[in-house]
C-alpha cells in the first residue's frame, strides 16, 4: 500500500491484494519503486545480456552517473570501465549540455508566444502537463534534451567511423530514472527517439564499480570530455542551466512543481520566462534509480564540477547554425493527453460528480486506503465510475451491517409482541 | 434547464495561507467535468484574481461556482470595504493596495480589469461599508 500513498497522482489502487496502475494517469515518476518496501515494482530498464542484438553498443551516460561514485573517480576513469562491461564506445553528455542550454538560449530571445516557458528535459515533468495541465502543454520548450542530441551525435560519428549502418548501433542511456525509459518507447515531441536502450544506474553500478577499481591500475584512459556546465544538469542549482538568472525559475520535486504549474494555470508567473521543472528533489541525482543518497551524490558532483573547465566546451557558431538547420528542435508538436473526465458528456459528467460528492459525504473522509483507493474522494469517484464497490469501504460496511442488525433486531422484537408473553 | 452542478466555497479575508485553494479546487473540478481546456484556463485566471481580491481586500466572501453544458459561472460575494468608485477600479494599474501587499506581488491594478478581459458576461455591484458583487460567466468557445 505505500506506493498508493505515495503516487502524486493517484495512479495506483490496490485491487484483491496486489497493486495495480492505472496507466492513463500514470507519469513514469518512480515514486511507487523508491517506497516499496518489498522491490516488488520493477522498471522497465534493459539488462546488458538484452544489448546483444547490436553490432555496435554506445552508452551514453547521465551526468548523474559521476556522482555515485567517489570525486577521486573521474570520469575518463567511469569511461574506461563501461568499455570493460562490454560497450563499445562512451559518449559524453555534457558537450550536448552546452548546446542544448545555447539553443534554449536562442529559442527564448525569438519566442513570442505565452509566458513562461517551461522545460522540457525531464520526462515526467512532460507527462505531468500533458496529462494533468494540458492547457500548459503550448509553453513546454520545444528543444530537445541533451541525451537526445548526444546519442544522434555518437551514432553519426560511430557510423562514419566503423562503416555500420546507423540501425545495428545501439545508443544505451545509463539512466537515474525509470521516466527516460518510457520516454525512449513513446518519444514525446520526436518521430523516434534517438536513443534505443536503457540501462538503470543502480543495475550496472555493481560490475561498473568493480571495473573501476581496475582501471585505477591499468594504462588505458580514455579522454572523457567533461565541462563544469554539463555536470550541473545532473543535480538542481539556483538558477536554471547556464541561463540568466534574470525571470527564471528552478524548481524540483513534484509537490513543488505542481504548485508552480498551479500557479502558472492561475496566471500568476506571466512575469517569468522560463521555469526549469525537474520531479526529483536535488534533480536527476535524486532519481529513483541511482545508489547513492542524494545530497551526498549532489556534494560529489559540485566538487568534480569545481575541478573542470569552466567555460563553454562547444563552439557557439557552430551551434547557431545547427540550430538554425532545426538539428535542436522537436519534429512532433506535443500535445495534451488529459484524464478522462467523469464522463465524455458534460450533462452526465455533472450527474457522476453530484453522486460523487453524495457518496464522498457519508465516508468517513481519513483517506485509510482500506478499500485500495488512496482517498475516499478517489474511492468515491471510483464508485460512481463503476470501478469499485461501495462495501469496499469498512465503514460503509460497518455501518450497513449495524442497520441490518438493528432491522433484524425490530423485526424479532415484533414477532414476540405477535406471539404474546412468551420471553 | 440543463443539468447543473453548483458548489460553495468561503474565503477568509487576510488568510493567505490557504488564499489560491478555491481556485485550485475549482479548476480541478472542472478538468473533472471535461470542460474544455481553454474555459478551463480563464476560469483558473478569472476565479483566483476575485479570489486574491477577497483575501486582500474582504473581511469574508462567498465563491458560488455554477457550472452547465452551457456556461461556467461565478458569483463573488463579500462583506468589505465596499468600492466607492467602481469605474475608476476597473482602470488598468489603478489600485488601493498596500505595500505589503505589493511586496507579495500582488495589488498591481490589474485584477478586476483582468477578470472582465477573461469574462464573457461581467457584472459588479458595489456598497461601500458593506460589500462587492461580482458576477461572471464563461462560455465555450463557439
Amino acid at each position: 500500500m505505500s506506493c498508493m500513498r505515495a503516487c502524486p497522482t493517484a495512479a495506483v489502487r490496490i485491487r484483491k491484494g496486489r497493486a495495480v496502475k492505472l496507466a492513463d494517469r500514470c507519469i513514469d515518476c518512480g515514486e511507487c519503486i523508491r517506497v516499496c518496501p518489498r522491490s516488488a515494482i520493477v522498471p522497465l530498464t534493459d539488462q546488458m545480456a538484452d544489448l546483444s542484438k547490436f553490432k555496435c553498443k554506445i552508452a551514453i551516460p547521465s551526468p548523474a552517473l559521476y556522482a555515485q561514485f567517489d570525486s577521486e573517480t573521474f570520469p575518463s576513469m567511469i569511461f574506461s570501465a563501461l568499455k570493460q562491461c562490454g560497450f563499445d564506445d562512451v559518449e559524453s553528455v555534457s558537450p550536448a549540455c552546452d548546446a542544448v542550454s545555447i539553443a534554449t538560449e536562442i529559442f527564448l530571445n525569438e519566442y513570442r508566444g505565452q509566458y513562461p516557458l517551461i522545460s522540457s528535459f525531464c520526462p515526467t515533468v512532460v507527462r505531468l502537463l500533458q496529462v494533468k495541465y494540458p492547457e500548459l502543454v503550448d509553453q513546454l520548450l520545444p528543444v530537445l534534451a541533451p541525451r537526445e542530441i548526444s546519442a544522434r551525435d555518437a551514432k553519426r560519428r560511430k557510423s562514419k567511423e566503423t562503416g555500420l549502418p546507423p540501425d545495428q548501433i545501439g545508443a544505451v542511456y545509463i539512466t537515474p530514472c525509470p521516466a527516460k525509459i518510457v520516454a525512449i518507447l513513446e518519444h514525446p515531441g520526436m518521430q523516434r527517439s534517438n536513443l534505443d536502450s536503457a540501462v538503470s544506474i543502480c543495475d550496472l553500478f555493481q560490475t561498473l564499480a568493480a571495473a573501476v577499481s581496475r582501471v585505477q591500475e591499468s594504462e588505458h584512459k580514455i579522454e572523457a570530455v567533461e565541462s563544469a556546465a554539463g555536470l550541473s544538469w545532473a543535480f538542481l542549482g539556483k538558477y536554471p542551466r547556464s541561463l540568466p538568472a534574470e525571470n527564471t525559475l528552478s524548481v524540483a520535486g513534484l509537490p513543488n512543481v505542481i504548485r508552480i504549474l498551479d500557479d502558472i494555470e492561475k496566471g500568476r508567473l506571466r512575469k517569468y520566462r522560463y521555469i526549469e521543472c525537474s520531479a526529483c528533489l536535488e534533480g536527476c541525482v535524486g532519481g529513483c534509480l541511482t545508489v547513492e543518497n542524494p545530497y551526498l551524490a549532489r556534494g560529489k558532483a559540485i566538487k568534480l564540477q569545481q575541478s573542470l573547465p569552466a567555460g563553454c566546451i562547444v563552439d557557439r557558431r557552430e551551434v547557431e547554425t545547427s540550430y538554425r538547420k532545426k538539428e535542436f528542435l522537436m519534429d512532433e508538436y506535443l500535445t495534451g493527453r488529459p484524464l478522462r473526465p467523469l464522463d465524455d458528456d458534460i450533462s452526465r459528467a455533472i450527474i457522476k460528480m453530484k453522486d460523487r460528492d453524495q457518496i464522498l459525504a457519508g465516508l468517513p473522509k481519513i483517506d485509510c486506503g482500506a478499500c485500495g483507493a488512496p482517498s475516499c474522494r478517489a474511492f468515491a469517484e471510483d464508485v460512481v465510475l463503476g470501478e469499485a464497490e461501495k462495501t469496499a469501504c469498512v465503514f460503509y460496511w460497518q455501518k450497513e451491517l449495524a442497520d441490518r442488525i438493528e432491522q433484524l433486531a425490530g423485526l424479532v422484537r415484533a414477532q414476540r409482541q405477535n406471539i404474546g408473553g412468551v420471553s | 434547464m440543463p443539468e447543473a452542478f453548483e458548489s460553495v466555497y468561503h474565503v477568509l479575508g487576510r488568510d493567505f495561507s490557504n488564499a489560491g485553494k478555491v481556485s485550485t479546487t475549482i479548476k480541478d473540478t472542472l478538468k473533472r467535468l471535461g470542460i474544455s481546456p481553454a474555459v478551463v484556463r480563464r476560469v483558473a485566471i478569472v476565479s483566483y484574481e476575485a479570489e486574491m481580491n477577497l483575501v486582500m481586500y474582504a473581511t469574508r466572501g462567498k465563491v458560488t461556482l455554477s457550472v452547465s453544458r452551457d456556461a461556467v459561472t461565478l458569483n463573488i460575494d463579500d462583506e468589505g470595504p465596499g468600492i466607492p468608485d467602481i469605474s475608476l477600479a476597473m482602470q488598468e494599474g489603478y489600485s488601493t493596495s498596500t505595500a505589503e501587499m505589493r511586496e507579495m506581488g500582488f495589488g498591481a491594478g490589474m485584477g478586476l480589469p483582468n477578470i472582465r478581459k477573461n469574462a464573457d458576461e461581467f457584472n459588479i455591484s458595489s456598497e461601500v461599508g458593506r460589500g462587492t458583487k461580482l458576477f461572471i460567466r464563461i462560455l465555450p468557445a463557439a
